[in-house]
């Protein structure tokens, strides 16, 4: 029991950082530099127009530095303001940073990228210019992952859905901790739209057992279920950054795993072992 | 959503600049760069109305008496306590009192 104790005391939790120190946690010491930072002073217009308190950041930071001595930009959503929502402004960050991060690959800087998703999806204040911002992020995704590895990490608790759990299908490498969640629709929204007998958004058990970390990297739509722990997602990053490009991206497979769907039972609440073993089935089909 | 403005006497430029806290439920988000010698400035935005009394005597408390270095403020609070808001304007100037500030 102590040493559990000494073991959480002495641990580096990630999920108890916020967005610009998870960002620099993972830059090279001393490489990190903010671009488009707090005192730009990019505030969301249309949440001040909704009378609701903005940040400086629009909750996306990005930075730019060294990981492992490699070019990286780190774009960090910052769950605690909004969900990690995306509006405009956040969105438009993380997309011109994959852009120009591209653009050095063609100029022969092999610039990578992470992305941290802490996020419930699109900013639902800023409607479209949300969803747009998500499909320039989701284009710019697959442009600079034809160079380098582009990452996503979801370490939670927010945990990635919406239009964003896509962005998260489209990146190289998924790697998530336990306690992080991914999918399309969060568990209230489908209790809200499809009713309680079909998904019971209190169990949360049933939540996290089909789509926590364990099960999205058990059923391949992850690549690493890690401990939350600054030097092992960190270390994590470096390996498969070293790995270079995968074969085949998971968003390439996409027939793959629409075999894989249609062999779903729906008229039965699936279970997690069942969810694994359609999986399994399919990478052996 | 309630917006208001404040000056106060002070002391010498800051340092350097500095940003703190998140606009998160019961948080605020801080941010300080230097001011013009001798005034400092807060400008806040709050998600609670009504307050207005709070607000001058917490930041009159804290900044009133002008020993402070002079600072340009810009708060946006999420509905924080008072206690929270003195402790994240402290760590403001605490953190932009080291050399050239923490922030980015």
């Amino acid at each position: 029991m102590s040493s559990h104790i000494d073991a959480l005391l002495q641990r580096d939790s990630f999920i108890e950082r916020g967005a610009r120190s998870r960002a620099r946690a993972l830059l090279d010491a001393g490489t990190m530099r903010e671009l488009a930072g707090p005192f730009e002073r990019l505030h969301s217009p249309w949440l001040a127009m909704q009378q609701l308190v903005t940040q400086a950041d629009d909750g996306v930071v990005v930075a730019k530095g060294k990981l492992d001595g490699q070019p990286t930009v780190v774009l960090a959503i910052e769950g605690a303001y909004q969900g990690g929502s995306m509006g405009e402004i956040g969105a438009a960050k993380i997309a011109g940073s994959l852009e120009l991060a591209a653009r050095d690959n063609r100029r022969g800087i092999p610039t990578q990228a992470v992305i941290l998703f802490e996020t419930g999806g699109v900013r639902l204040q800023e409607a479209n210019l949300g969803l747009a911002g998500i499909a320039e992020i989701q284009s710019a995704i697959v442009d600079l992952r034809r160079y380098r590895p582009v990452i996503g990490v979801s370490a939670g608790t927010v945990g990635c859905y919406g239009g964003m759990s896509i962005a998260a299908g489209l990146c190289s490498y998924l790697v998530m901790t336990r306690e992080a969640r991914l999918g399309l629709n969060g568990p209230l929204v489908i209790e809200q739209e499809a009713g309680v007998a079909e998904f019971d958004a209190r169990r949360r058990g049933l939540i996290w057992s089909l789509t926590g970390g364990e099960q999205r990297v058990a059923t391949g739509l992850a690549d690493a279920c890690v401990e939350d722990d600054t030097a092992t997602i960190r270390a994590t990053l470096t390996r498969l950054f070293a790995q270079g490009l995968p074969e085949q991206h998971r968003s390439e497979r996409a027939l793959d795993y629409l075999e894989r769907l249609a062999r779903v039972d729906t008229a039965v609440q699936a279970a997690p072992e069942t969810v694994r073993t359609i999986y399994r089935e399919g990478d052996a089909a | 959503m309630e917006r208001m403005e404040f000056a106060f006497g002070a002391g010498e430029p800051a340092l350097g600049r500095s940003v703190v806290g998140v606009v998160a439920s019961g948080d605020l988000e801080v941010l300080l760069e230097p001011g013009d010698a001798g005034r400092t400035t807060v400008a806040v935005q709050t998600s609670v109305d009504g307050y207005g009394g709070n607000w001058t005597a917490l930041l009159e408390r804290v900044l009133g008496p002008g020993l402070l270095p002079a600072a340009r403020i810009e708060i946006n609070d999420n509905g924080a306590t008072p206690g929270v808001v003195r402790m994240r304007i402290e760590q403001a100037f605490e953190e932009a009192g080291q050399a050239g500030g923490t922030a980015p």
